[in-house]
């Protein structure tokens, strides 16, 4: 990833440099892989398309003779359910990335704080369904457990940067990525201890939400899902590109230590960061039940993992790459299995949707090292 | 100098691989010149005052002490995702325990009840800690087929013997006609039913009592839904119907829709998915949602059909296939027990009633290998009890006709004892209905 790295002090390269530089085995090496994966794509995807064409194209079953192919509304019902799945992983991927800009670590419970909102949703959603407030005010009782949901998880988030984060701010970015690890572990026993191991479930949502929307084909729970994400991401991008608040994040974004001596009170505005990245995560904990409707401690463990992923994908550190990074990973682990790998004949493809998740990081990685929004960043801000 | 290195460390590993070979078939030999003789004394040894007892003392023996217990182990799953299958079987040991009583006036000892975690490794660990006792005469356990696979090795190579209430996987013992599976071990056995009678009860079931020809199955990976999937498919197509699709998901996976598509390119009629939770809870609330799959009947089987999943609202209408538990007035030969009293004793010791259906294959086993410790044990003249290992073998291959709580009980030549009797119930839906819905039988099965 690093192999262009100038010395410190150096001019920052331009893309160009790059390719003026004599290329070394690694560069060989990463490229017949870069060459490999864009073929694997390209086949897949070729005999995917003579599949959908003609099932008897010679070209469609060439390695899979049992291949079917799938109808078009089979096909959207799977990139609107990654859409759906990814708009998550991009809100979860957004607490990871303001606190890594901020701080410049990668906070490994933020999984569990999405994990903690769920849990605190599945709490108030059955209160408010055992008053019958539920069914007879969905849309009231939403807005509710959304309020009290997000207000939970940043608490979480900010308790957990005072108590775990704060005291280590000096020392070096690997001594707050294990303890986040720790509290990562802490949280999900915290949540055996209180709640139970067993998996729990959210009350049944009204039809509307279940049913297709006629127009569109889509279950009203995916369109809520997608638009309350939308509209999370606009506020977002207003409130840090818009506000002074905002502006007092990217300032210590930038240099903690100027943003201080320009009158910036660093360590608030490091608990906002917490606080907004806990909300986006108990938002994200909301859908998460309205969508699956059933919650247990491990829950925040691979979505977290994955929104991770997305943040890397998208560009550490960029919000918007936080949620095309989740975009992408989530419409690929879920439209990828039966596109790429079942017209080339692997076995038991939909086990294999993790693999692709992150087969997606790598293979971003591999092309854009810095993520598809990244920047390159000068060295002595790398380490 | 460190190509000198280099081959120096070579040749030092070559070495350390031929001392370890040498080693072994040392440690080998030692193990069975020692058993040998010493099983051989056993019996003549105490002569006269030795009563009849069955075993020839092949696997050794295991004295208890005078004022000492007679030692089994009970493992189970009971923490985790499963813990509801789990514990009701872990009851049930120590209630039948309590309910039987003295052996030869030695008390049992249950010792701390051990934990498979429905995994591969959980059951490995948890037989490392059994077979590290070599007082310790049998097992009961374990609850899923998964455990099971990496802990029978283990325990049945110590010499102990291995009673599951709860695994099903056809692979741990035959295929019913003759062909051990393969991960079949002697000394293991069973009350609970091997899949391949529950995969041909549902298959009858779909084909013949709904009418359907086309049916589609998922798995988790796991050996218990992988084995009853396929003995799904494999007695659907035996029937004649068509299998359009045969798919796996992960079981953290929360987002089926993916493999729901896959499924649905077949458009079956019936899905079969004998899962666990909470991946189950995914499979039945998104398959409606899936182009090609809103009007396919749902089956699943005993790995979900507890009153946790039977009460959830996307669950209402579903089919489980599961052990018979119309138990009526079966009783145990060995306590006189019937289910009713075993039920009372429940749900006066623990405030509720089991949540899953294999607390009474968890008893018989528990009580046969008691029978099977007292037919095998005499007492010395010293008031020492002395249990020949291979004498509850030969007890536990011999049952025939024994009558527990499930029903008649026979084993066969590789451990499935079961009585085989399978159900399939219809989740009538709703949390009020869901412990109705375990008895709201619509189709039963007898081999």
């Amino acid at each position: 990833m690093d192999e262009g790295a100038p010395p410190s002090g150096a001019p920052r390269p331009r893309p160009r440099a790059r390719l003026l530089r004599p290329r070394t085995r690694v560069d060989w090496f990463l490229t017949v892989i870069r060459v490999a994966v864009l073929i694997v794509l390209a086949v897949g995807f070729t005999a995917f398309i003579a599949q959908e064409i003609n099932p008897d194209n010679p070209f469609a079953r060439w390695a899979n003779p049992d291949a079917t192919g799938l109808t078009g509304a089979q096909f959207r019902g799977l990139v609107i359910s990654g859409i759906a799945q990814g708009s998550m992983y991009g809100l979860i991927a957004l607490g990871y990335s303001m606190v890594y800009g901020v701080l410049g670590f990668i906070n490994f419970a933020h999984g569990e704080v999405f994990m903690v909102g769920a849990m605190t949703g599945m709490i108030t959603s059955n209160k408010l369904a055992d008053a019958g407030l539920w069914e007879s005010n969905f849309i009231g009782s939403l807005v509710f457990i959304v309020v009290v949901s997000i207000i939970v998880s940043s608490l979480t988030a900010v308790v957990m940067e005072r108590v775990a984060y704060r005291p280590l701010r000096g020392a070096p970015r690997l001594i707050p990525l294990i303890t986040s690890i720790g509290v990562s572990f802490f949280l999900q026993n915290a949540s055996v201890v209180l709640l139970g191991p067993a998996s729990k479930s959210y009350p049944n949502v009204p039809d509307w939400v279940k049913a297709k929307h006629t127009f569109l084909q889509i279950e009203g729970a995916k369109i809520l899902v997608i638009v309350v994400a939308a509209l999370s991401m606009a506020a977002l991008w207003y409130y840090v590109d818009r506000t002074k608040t905002g502006k007092a994040m990217r300032a210590v974004a930038e240099d903690a230590e100027i943003a201080s001596l320009m009158g910036i009170d660093v360590n608030r505005t490091i608990v906002r960061v917490f606080a907004v990245g806990g909300a986006f995560a108990g938002m994200a904990g909301i859908l998460w039940g309205i969508l699956f409707r059933s919650v247990i401690h491990t829950t925040g463990f691979l979505p977290g993992i994955k929104a991770f992923s997305a943040a890397v994908v998208g560009g550490i550190g960029h919000l918007g790459g936080a949620m095309a990074g989740g975009l992408s990973i989530g419409v690929a682990e879920s439209v990828g299995p039966l596109l790429i790998l079942e017209p080339l004949g692997v076995s038991g493809v939909s086990q294999l949707r993790d693999a692709i998740a992150f087969a997606v990081l790598i293979g971003v990685l591999l092309l854009r090292p810095a993520g598809i929004f990244g920047e390159r960043l000068p060295a002595e801000d790398r380490t | 100098m460190n190509k000198k290195l280099l081959t120096l460390l070579a040749a030092l590993f070559a070495l350390s691989l031929l001392a370890a070979a040498c080693g072994d078939d040392g440690d080998g030999e030692a193990t069975d010149t020692t058993t040998a003789p010493a099983a051989t004394e056993a019996p003549d040894e105490p002569g006269d005052e030795m009563m009849d007892h069955l075993g020839d003392g092949s696997l050794g023996a295991v004295t208890v002490e005078a004022g000492g217990a007679v030692q089994i182990r009970s493992l189970n799953a009971i923490t985790g995702d499963v813990a509801f299958f789990g514990l009701p079987l872990e009851r049930a040991v120590i209630l039948a325990i309590e309910d039987y009583g003295q052996i030869h006036g030695f008390d049992v000892d249950l010792g701390t009840t051990l934990d498979d975690l429905c995994s591969n490794d959980g059951g490995q660990a948890a037989a490392q800690i059994v077979v590290a006792d070599e007082d310790v005469l049998g097992v009961i356990g374990t609850s899923c087929s998964g455990a099971a696979v990496a802990a029978a090795p283990l325990i049945t190579d110590a010499g102990m013997v291995m009673i599951s209430g709860g695994n099903t996987s056809p692979a741990l013992t035959s295929d019913l006609a003759g062909t051990p599976g393969e991960n079949y071990n002697v000394g293991y056995y069973r009350t609970a039913h091997n899949d391949l009678f529950q995969g041909a009860a549902v298959a009858k079931f779909v084909f013949g009592e709904l009418g359907f020809t086309t049916a589609a199955a998922i798995h988790d990976g796991d050996p218990y839904t992988q084995g009853l999937a396929q003995a799904f498919a494999d007695a659907f197509e035996a029937e004649g119907g068509t299998i359009t699709g045969f798919s796996a998901v992960n079981k953290e996976d929360t987002d089926m829709v993916p493999v729901l598509t896959e499924i649905a390119a077949g458009g079956p009629e019936a899905l079969f998915f004998p899962i666990f939770q909470p991946a189950g809870d995914f499979v039945a609330d998104q398959a409606p949602g899936v182009s090609g799959l809103e009007n396919t009947v749902l089956l699943a089987a005993d790995g979900l059909l507890n009153t946790n999943y039977l009460a959830l609202p996307q669950t209402a209408g579903m089919y489980f296939s599961g052990p018979d538990s119309r138990f009526g007035e079966n009783v145990n030969q060995s306590t006189g027990k019937t289910a009713q009293d075993f039920l009372a004793a429940y749900e006066e010791r623990w405030g509720e009633a089991p949540a899953a259906p294999f607390w009474a294959h968890g008893y018989d086993a528990t009580t046969m290998l008691l029978d099977a410790i007292a037919a095998a044990s005499y007492v010395d003249a010293d008031g020492n009890l002395n249990v020949d290992r291979q004498g509850i073998r030969d007890y536990l291959n011999s049952i025939e006709g024994f009558s527990g709580l499930i029903g008649t009980i026979n084993c066969d030549d590789f451990g499935d004892c079961g009585a085989a009797r399978i159900t399939v119930v219809q989740n009538i839906g709703g949390e009020e209905n869901a412990v109705a819905s375990m008895d709201n039988v619509v189709f039963s099965f007898v081999p």
